[in-house]
């Protein structure tokens, strides 16, 4: 077997026998990295001889008895709005183009008691926002699967990183579905956890009441073991959740017999590509044919979910990058007559179209006069929503729709609407806003080649459900063909 | 005729609170280290960093909420106010607006002519200090210290209820004493751990309606607050009786040019665009927490003196002074406990202690001796161990060190030599080398007698009981 074709959880398992090592492993990733990554773009930043430095250690704390976590001697991406001390962290953005952190957000530290060993940083759309990884400062990311599409975002480097094995698993960072949105353009799995599962210290924040860490990988039980790994009460979050149900891998089980699946047929009508919508409906028939329950109900409120996210999101975005302004770190404009024009230069340089957009956006339902009007409503819809969900939840165990209506775009095809754009996120953003966990797992192959990727729901900290959803059917599935046997040729 | 004009002032008030650590992150709040040594991600607002609450700052705020008669907020919320200035690292202070953690209370204030007047509060609210920006005016660029950034304060907001500058001192003399004595602070407008915003408007006498205001800052001194709302009464009543407008407008005090001058109109007033803080959760108290506050609440000032009328009987005047500060207050009961005498240790309190304080400008915040030395001064005094010339000594030794005065009496021989063997030989030497004042006290001039006893004091280095060497000098002249 091809070192590049195990999972993190296989690699993990070989390179504590011994059969292979952390060197090893990440030889194979830097040779992926330096044959692929031109025309990819998945990093950022990207250090050949830190990263080799980091396995030879990793390797040699292994071998001493020194490091024997879960995931040790794993490589893995990280996303490049999550803090990484010593390391630049750019979130994509000219404005953070010299930002070197003082400290790793909880989440990457968490991964470096288990064991995994940091490649580099993934490109994402400037401060996650955005849809297609094009937003970014550096450069697009193109889609391992077809590199004329985008990858989807904003973890999209991570999401190609991860699908163009240029790494075992990434983190990436999920406000609206860009986890679950780029793993299903890429084929691969990914998810959001419930939020306060996954601590937020470190995550550069666009929509902190919506933000939320999770795993891009290579299956179902990668995701269970990152996940395991990542999760934990953080007393530097106060939004962070003490629980004591987070050995996810006791999901790992093939067994859905009795499951109560719930299908929403407002994720099934108009908008929603027909291929997309066959392949997730030959998805729920596999549970099925498993022994789960299947019905369709009507999810209310669905229309209302994208202003109210929008307007949301684009609030607490506003307020979060006001603290980009040239004093402290980051770009600074270069010519300026005072405090005043400093500020103005620097951000009208430092940020990008779509981030603007959004900074006036919030800006606007914030302000005095149309605060109650947009901002307070998008909150009582937010509530609405969630009770949307509570009142399906209490009847079904886990609810399956499609991560997006269509597989990936072209480049390019996207940003020139960026309304169309936002419309996207319809079956993703509804779990944001109520909190909720989702996995978006492969399901499909479309028409034209590209990946289809199949939803999975579950309630407040029931990430077990669709674990064992996403288990029992990848069991069934078999083997995704992958985008690196294009990649190989 | 000329009319006559009524003044209306409300007060916004900020309270540094005197916690160990920062508001939302584990720095000290210290004052005094050298510029960002007091910081860490959080309180510099770095990319990723994250604000946590600290309780004591929900108690402080709560306990001042309770001793102003406020109603508690069960469940208030942090909002994020925007505006862009360097010495706001996150470019939003995390402050209260819409849940704040107290409202509707008052405080009832005495009046010179002895009628009580209750100050309504409108609220109180919890938010974080900013950074302190220093200017380099030779390299012509600007520095920003953020040890102060994320010191906890509360801002307290009366209504307009008060109508002149004497209302507004017994106000703040009010809060502020209700504050220091739950510890809550030190309260010191010099040293900005209490600031007040003044808004003063004023109107015809009868009127109903509230004239335009205005917000005059930067006022660091009970004797600056007096003088800016007299200038600021006399400037909007020049301005109306002119014929003019006032204009709301926030004005800055200079208390040497005794003037202030605008600082922004209404016009320019920033939208804050305040918004619920996403990464706080809300702070919910609940009945046990509260009781909790409210047991460990103190006996404040009024309670006190009712107290010390009945246990300790004595003067008014005294309990008065005595009780204007907890710190005085404690040392009076607990040096009152161990010697038992009320009056002794008040006399100590009140004149050496005060005439100290005074003249190394201190408050009596700032007193470091403990109740036991000083109770011990007092039996020294009692027992007739030390005069009291040596006395006023050892106390200012108290006071400046808290030294034991038995040992310091003991090691520095200054007990009183009431031995009148010991004296007499002294005293007759001093007869002998003093004729004149002998004769002039023989040939009636009394006084003389003073001279004498001051002689002997001297040559006994101020051992000598006073009382003894006056009757033994009499007996000697006498003969």
């Amino acid at each position: 077997m091809d070192l590049l074709d195990m999972t993190a959880a296989e690699l993990a398992a070989g390179i504590k026998s011994g059969s292979t090592s952390a060197v090893e492993a990440m030889e194979a990733v830097i040779a992926r990295i330096k044959k692929s990554e031109a025309e990819l773009n998945c990093y950022v930043t990207f250090d050949e001889e830190s990263a080799r430095a980091a396995a030879a250690k990793a390797q040699s704390d292994i071998e001493a008895g020194r490091l024997s976590g879960p995931l040790a001697g794993v490589p893995v991406a990280i996303k490049d709005n999550m803090c990484t001390k010593g390391v630049l962290t750019t979130c994509s953005s000219r404005i953070l183009n010299n930002f070197v952190p003082a400290f790793s957000a909880e989440a990457v530290r968490n991964l470096e008691k288990a064991g995994a060993v940091m490649i580099g940083k993934t490109n994402m759309d400037e401060f996650a926002m955005g849809s297609t990884t094009e937003t970014s400062a550096y450069g697009v990311t193109r889609n391992p699967w077809n590199t004329e599409h985008v990858p989807g975002g904003s973890s999209g480097g991570s999401a190609a990183a991860v699908a163009a094995k240029e790494c075992f698993f990434a983190l990436g960072s999920d406000t609206g579905g860009s986890i679950r949105q780029p793993a299903s353009y890429c084929g691969v799995v990914g998810m959001k956890p419930t939020y306060g599962t996954v601590s937020r210290y470190g995550l550069i924040a666009y929509g902190s009441s919506l933000d939320q860490i999770g795993p891009l990988c290579k299956d179902v039980t990668d995701c269970a073991v990152i996940m395991e790994a990542i999760a934990s009460h953080d007393s530097k979050d106060s939004t962070s959740m003490n629980r004591s149900d987070t050995d996810f891998t006791s999901a790992l089980n093939d067994d859905v017999k009795g499951m109560k699946i719930g299908i929403p047929a407002t994720y099934f009508g108009d908008g929603l590509d027909g291929e997309v919508k066959n392949a997730v409906m030959k998805a729920v028939g596999v549970l099925k044919d498993k022994g789960a329950l299947v019905e369709e109900f009507e999810l209310g409120l669905v229309d209302y979910a994208i202003p109210a996210y929008y307007t949301i999101a684009a609030a607490e975005a506003s307020s979060n990058l006001e603290r980009f302004d040239g004093v402290k770190y980051g770009y600074r404009a270069p010519d300026y007559e005072g405090l005043h024009d400093m500020y103005k230069k620097t951000r009208s340089e430092g940020f990008g179209a779509e981030v603007k957009r959004r900074i006036m956006l919030g800006s606007f339902v914030l302000s005095s006069g149309y605060y109650d009007a947009y901002y307070l409503k998008a909150l009582r819809v937010k509530a609405l929503i969630k009770k949307a969900f509570d009142d399906a939840f209490a009847k079904y165990d886990v609810i399956i729709g499609p991560v997006a209506p269509t597989t990936a775009p072209r480049l390019g095809e996207s940003l020139s609407d960026p309304i169309k754009m936002y419309l996207g996120d319809i079956y993703t953003i509804s779990l944001n806003l109520a909190g909720l966990p989702g996995i978006s797992v492969p399901c499909g192959i479309d028409s034209r080649g590209l990946p289809v990727g199949m939803q999975i729901i579950g309630d407040c900290f029931k990430e077990k459900n669709i674990i064992r959803a996403a288990y029992a059917y990848e069991k069934a599935r078999g083997r995704f063909p992958d985008a690196g046997e294009r990649m190989a040729d | 005729m000329a009319k006559t004009y009524e003044t209306v002032i409300g007060l916004e008030v900020h309270v540094e609170l005197a916690t160990k650590t920062k508001i939302f992150c584990g720095c000290s709040t210290a004052f005094g280290g050298a510029p960002n040594t007091h910081t860490c991600p959080v309180c510099t607002g770095m990319p990723g960093s994250l604000p946590v609450l600290n309780k004591q700052v929900v108690e402080y705020a709560a306990a001042v909420g309770l001793a102003t008669n406020c109603t508690i907020t069960r469940d208030c919320k942090f909002d994020r106010k925007n505006y862009f200035y360097p010495d706001n690292p996150q470019n939003y202070q995390i402050s209260q607006l819409y849940l704040p953690i107290c409202r509707d209370g008052h405080v009832d204030i005495e009046l010179p002519d002895g009628t009580v007047k209750a100050v309504r509060i409108h609220e109180i609210h919890m938010e974080e200090d900013a950074g302190k920006l220093v200017h380099d005016d030779w390299d012509d660029v600007s520095y920003v210290d953020f040890n102060r950034s994320g010191v906890p304060l509360i801002e307290i907001v009366s209504e307009p209820d008060m109508r002149s500058a004497q209302e507004v001192i017994a106000y703040l003399e009010k809060l502020r004493l209700i504050i220091q004595y739950l510890g809550a602070s030190d309260c010191k407008l010099q040293e900005g751990s209490m600031r007040a915003d003044v808004n003063l408007s004023v109107r015809e006498a009868g009127s109903e309606t509230f004239g335009t205001r205005t917000e005059t800052k930067n006022l660091n001194s009970f004797a600056a607050i007096e003088r800016a709302i007299e200038a600021e009464k006399n400037r909007q009543i020049d301005l109306l009786e002119s014929g003019d407008k006032v204009i709301q407008e926030t004005r800055r005090w200079d208390d040497n040019k005794e003037y202030s001058y605008a600082m922004r109109s209404k016009e320019d007033a920033q939208d804050y665009r305040y918004f619920p803080d996403p990464d706080l959760v809300p702070v919910h108290i609940s009945e046990e927490w509260l009781d909790e506050i409210r047991s460990r609440q103190p006996e404040f000032k009024t309670e006190k003196m009712k107290r010390y009328r009945e246990e300790f009987g004595i003067p008014d005047y005294d309990i008065n002074i005595i009780t204007d500060s907890k710190k005085t207050a404690d040392i009076f009961e607990e040096a009152t406990a161990l010697c038992g005498k009320p009056k002794k240790v008040s006399n100590w309190l009140m004149v050496e202690t005060m005439r100290l304080l005074k003249e190394n400008g201190m408050d009596a915040e700032d007193i470091s001796f403990s109740a036991a030395n000083l109770a011990k001064l007092v039996n020294l005094t009692e027992s007739g161990a030390v005069n009291s010339s040596v006395a006023k000594e050892v106390f200012e030794k108290i006071f400046a060190e808290d030294i034991d005065p038995d040992k310091y009496v003991e090691e520095n021989g200054l007990k009183q030599v009431n031995d009148e063997d010991a004296l007499r030989q002294t005293v007759e030497e001093i007869v002998a080398a003093n004729p004149q004042s002998v004769a002039d006290y023989k040939a009636g001039k009394e006084k003389a007698i003073g001279f004498l006893v001051g002689q002997t004091m001297k040559a006994m280095k101020g051992k000598a009981n006073p009382e003894i060497v006056n009757k033994m000098l009499k007996e000697i002249l006498s003969k």
